[in-house]
């Protein structure tokens, strides 16, 4: 049953301008029958496991055999047996569905006959049917990454190797990929699914977990959460004392981990602290996941509470609202990229956008800061009209881009002082905010190093610094922490958690269903309009059933869609 | 390199030809970069950019008031290639020339007249001042006014019966551009450019494209080897080129009105020989440049500034420095430019063409394979 189709033997990788090996000493099998997930952060080295496996990438020492073959030697054998869907799906988008098929038939030598019944059979397989005759580059999201894995499946490959291929399609085609996936398990095939999302791994039947070219785990997920049954706890804090709870927790030595989940606290104790230990008063008991155990498999969160909190002014307390949407509309000719938003953040909140990508929250969120003007509708910042005070309004948020958008050639200390100078800062009180800038964010050992040598943690450090020299009362996050380790993912919201202390008002897009949780208000936005608005626990109580006792964030995601859209079939 | 059977290798390059196809004709900017980019260069310097000179303006210093002085000046005033006109003192045709209001300004002296009539003291003479610092339209200034001078002084001679008909005289005639027109030469050489744009720069664009997109990695993880993979790319932009080449011959002949002297086989011969280094150029690049920016700017430094400035299009490459010379000959325009020149403008000279046409064979030959060697099925 578990014959091994592919082996990776003691396997080293490096890459030029790299400090360290992207794969350091890898020994590892894939296994016929099973779906083995290739997990772990961005920068873990789980693509370069999957270029290996294809012979498209070659060890510096060490060996990689796939399905008998050296994959050093004897590329092709392994190229002429695998099938493979690279990131981003590796579809021509100026050839339709049927012809990017024909393609990957030749190449691939599928005959006449072989190829009809590959057709039919992978055409009802995705659905995709009905859309033959459509471009690659019109399908959406989901539909390209269902043609995407019927050109890996043209000739039914004894190891199908996926890099990726959930990253940013909506909760329902991803729900509707892994069914099909999980399909093509059978005793003489291997399926190789590579993600930074943690929940999927515990969908897998192996995971081998990688973090900075190390491989920290191999076996079935169940083997690793195993670790840490019985430490794992929730805990139920008044909602207005939920991140004082959550600071003290952070400093507690008996805990490992502590994490917002909706209005409840998730916590992970040591594995030598007693249980009965005072803090875990009122705490009920919750099922390990794969997640606590990667971060008790890291030695534990240390996050600690933040210093940020003391260098930030207390804004005051208010009902009005910081950041306030009313019926904001965006159209690009015909399309609507965003339709009718509306939401309000007040001083102290942290609001989520959570949507798969392409729904409209990046459009929401420009709009927003003032570099999208809307089509319709307003959007208020501090009190100014962006559209009649942008400059005003944009003085008084704090903006950290999705991508790394400080100068890759210029120190830290001059990036710092480069916005500092942007927002106006001045004289002593300019030095003075660069340096405890420096200090909270231990940059400043790293004062002289230029920003693209960094490593991903510390950019994002540099990011959030220069988005708070000016002391803002807004801030606004575009996807803060897409493909970090969940240690880093930790230390980031524990700045944010400081901040939301001192009333700064926190609006973030994220397409990761946890790190909504961290949020006190959520708003879902699919197909450009938003489709629910309330704090997770809410969202989550409001799909709760028979069927679905104790329902996830996607969970929720996907019914309150399905009811929306239902509702609009029938409007 | 693969173990896969040959027949299959027909089948890949024919699918993969086919999909390049395809996306030619669906890409609107490849209609641009082949029909309006080809044009609109043909139409620059076939009309835009002359090396002829027609009307150039000059100044006339008279420093005196002598029917000879007025006679010689009058000569230029009528001269068809000067717009000229008179100024009252060197130090204001100056001013004009530092201006850029003249090309260049001729002084008639205050004894010229006196050194004309009395030959004891000298051959008279007048002095010719232009703007060295562009040199080409100064000597054509200087050339054309010595024209000028020769035929008043011919006239003035038999005028006053001085002296009989000169013993000799020279009537320069220009075999292959009998008017000396530079736009015969320069649509020719035009012709190469856009050639090299279609061959190097867009073969070179296609494939970083691919390298962005992230197919090229999805397509290498199939049984292709990277031999097809080049194969596939060559053909459709082969044939691509070379409907371009016709549509730029037509235009050359019927609307440039360049004579065509040679034979079709002749100008098949020599463009295909052509696009054998330009498309292994395009190629050879694309093996080093993964994204589409540095495609294009190694396209242009190394392909299009060379077929512009060393492949004796616009400059002489005789009259380079060794070294630079020397750098022409692994530049295929240079054959490409000088084989079209005589097709058109000569005919079919083939001991011209045949080196030409095995010269440019072999850089192909040598791009082609660096291309092959370079371009390995491997991400890094």
């Amino acid at each position: 049953m578990t014959a091994p189709l592919a082996r990776l033997m003691d396997v080293t990788k490096s890459f030029a301008g790299l400090e360290r090996p992207a794969l350091d000493s890898i020994t590892a099998t894939i296994n016929a029958g099973r779906l083995t997930g290739i997990v772990g952060p961005d920068g873990a080295g789980k693509t370069t496991m999957i270029r290996l496996l294809t012979g498209l990438v070659q060890p510096d020492s060490g060996a990689v055999e796939v399905l008998g073959a050296d994959a050093k030697t004897n590329p092709g054998a392994v190229q002429a047996a695998i099938g493979y869907m690279p990131q981003r799906f590796g579809l021509y988008e100026d050839l339709s569905v049927q012809e990017n098929l024909d393609l990957y038939a030749d190449l691939q030598g599928l005959s006449e006959t072989e190829r009809q019944a590959s057709f039919d059979r992978l055409l009802d397989f995705t659905d995709l049917k009905p859309f033959r005759e459509r471009l690659a580059g019109k399908l959406s999201g989901g539909m390209k990454q269902k043609l995407g894995l019927a050109c890996a499946l043209l000739r039914r490959p004894r190891l199908l190797l996926l890099d990726e291929p959930s990253v940013g399609v909506d909760p329902v085609s991803r729900r509707e990929l892994w069914a099909m996936v999980r399909a093509l398990v059978d005793p003489e095939t291997a399926i190789v699914w590579s993600t930074s999302y943690l929940d999927e791994a515990e969908r897998c039947d192996e995971t081998l977990l990688l973090t900075h070219g190390q491989l920290l785990y191999t076996g079935p997920p169940a083997g690793l959460t195993e670790r840490v049954r019985g430490r794992i706890f929730r805990l139920h804090p008044a909602a207005a004392e939920k991140r004082s709870v959550l600071q003290a927790l952070e400093s507690d030595p008996a805990i490992a981990d502590a994490v917002l989940q909706g209005d409840s606290i998730r916590v992970m104790t040591r594995p030598d602290a007693s249980p009965q230990t005072r803090v875990l008063q009122g705490a009920s008991p919750a099922a390990p996941r794969f997640e606590d155990a990667f971060v008790d498999r890291l030695g534990g969160s240390h996050a600690g509470p933040s210093p940020l909190g003391e260098a930030m002014r207390t804004i005051a307390a208010s009902d009005a609202p910081v950041i306030e949407a009313r019926g904001l509309t965006k159209r690009f000719g015909d399309f609507v990229a965003a339709q009718d938003i509306t939401f309000q953040v007040r001083p102290g909140e942290v609001f989520g956008l959570l949507g798969p990508n392409g729904a409209g929250k990046s459009t929401t969120f420009k709009m927003l800061c003032g570099l999208l003007t809307p089509s319709g509708g307003e959007g208020h910042v501090a009190g100014f009209d962006l559209r009649r005070a942008a400059p005003m309004a944009r003085s008084r948020l704090g903006y950290m881009a999705q991508k790394f958008s400080l100068y890759s050639e210029l120190s830290v200390r001059q990036n710092l002082e480069f916005f500092a100078g942007i927002y106006g800062l001045k004289g002593a009180h300019r030095r003075s905010r660069i340096d405890t800038m420096l200090d909270v964010f231990e940059l400043g050992a790293l004062a002289h190093r230029n920003a693209g040598t960094l490593s991903l943690g510390f950019k994002q450090r540099l990011a959030l610094a220069s988005a708070l020299l000016h002391e803002p009362e807004a801030l606004f996050l575009d996807e803060p922490t897409s493909g970090v380790d969940p240690l880093a993912r930790r230390e980031f919201w524990s700045h944010i958690n400081a901040l939301v202390k001192k009333n700064v008002a926190v609006l973030v897009t994220t397409h990761f269903m946890e790190e909504a949780e961290y949020c006190d208000r959520i708003s879902l936005i699919y197909r450009a309009r938003l489709v629910a608005e309330g704090s997770p626990d809410a969202l989550k109580a409001q799909v709760r059933g028979a069927d679905l006792p104790d329902p996830t964030m996607e969970d929720a995601f996907i019914r309150l869609i399905e009811r929306n859209d239902a509702q609009r079939d029938a409007a | 390199m693969n173990a896969a059977r040959p027949h299959g290798a027909f089948s890949r390059i024919a699918a993969l030809a086919r999909k390049e196809s395809k996306q030619i004709w669906r890409d609107p900017s490849s209609a641009v970069i082949v029909l309006f980019l080809p044009l609109f260069l043909l139409f620059l310097f076939g009309y835009g950019i002359s090396l002829d000179a027609a009307s150039v303006r000059i100044g006339i210093v008279i420093e005196e008031r002598e029917p000879d002085a007025e006679s010689l000046a009058n000569a230029y005033l009528t001269a068809p290639d000067f717009a000229a006109r008179i100024y009252e003192s060197q130090a204001l045709a100056e001013v004009a020339l530092q201006a850029n209001r003249l090309r260049g300004f001729l002084v008639i002296p205050s004894d010229f007249s006196q050194r004309l009539r009395a030959r004891g003291s000298g051959p008279a003479q007048i002095y010719i001042i232009t703007d060295g610092s562009q040199p080409n339209t100064a000597e054509i200034v200087a050339n054309y006014s010595q024209g000028v001078l020769g035929a008043w002084t011919t006239q003035f001679a038999r005028d006053q019966g001085l002296s009989a008909e000169p013993a000799l005289t020279i009537e320069p005639r220009f075999w292959f551009n009998e008017d000396l027109r530079t736009r015969y030469n320069l649509v020719p050489g035009s012709i190469a450019l856009v050639m090299t744009i279609i061959g190097t720069l867009l073969t070179a664009l296609v494939m970083a494209r691919e390298w962005e997109r992230g197919t090229l990695e999805a397509v290498f993880a199939t049984p292709v080897t990277s031999l097809e993979l080049l194969a596939s790319k060559l053909i459709p932009y082969f044939l691509l080129a070379l409907a371009t080449m016709a549509a730029c011959v037509l235009a050359a002949v019927f609307l440039f009105g360049v004579p065509f002297r040679g034979s079709f086989l002749a100008i098949l011969a020599l463009t295909a020989a052509f696009l054998a280094p330009a498309l292994g150029q395009g190629l050879l690049i694309s093996s080093a440049a993964k994204n589409q920016f540095v495609a294009s700017q190694l396209a242009l430094f190394s392909g299009f500034l060379p077929a512009m400035l060393l492949s004796g299009f616009m400059f002489e490459i005789d009259s380079m420095p060794a070294p630079i010379q020397a750098i022409t000959t692994i530049v295929p325009a240079r054959y490409f430019v000088s084989g079209l020149q005589t097709v058109f403008l000569a005919g079919d000279v083939w001991s011209v063409l045949l080196p030409a046409i095995a010269k440019m064979l072999g850089l192909g030959a040598v791009m082609l394979f660096f291309a092959w060697r370079l371009t390995p099925k491997r991400i890094a």
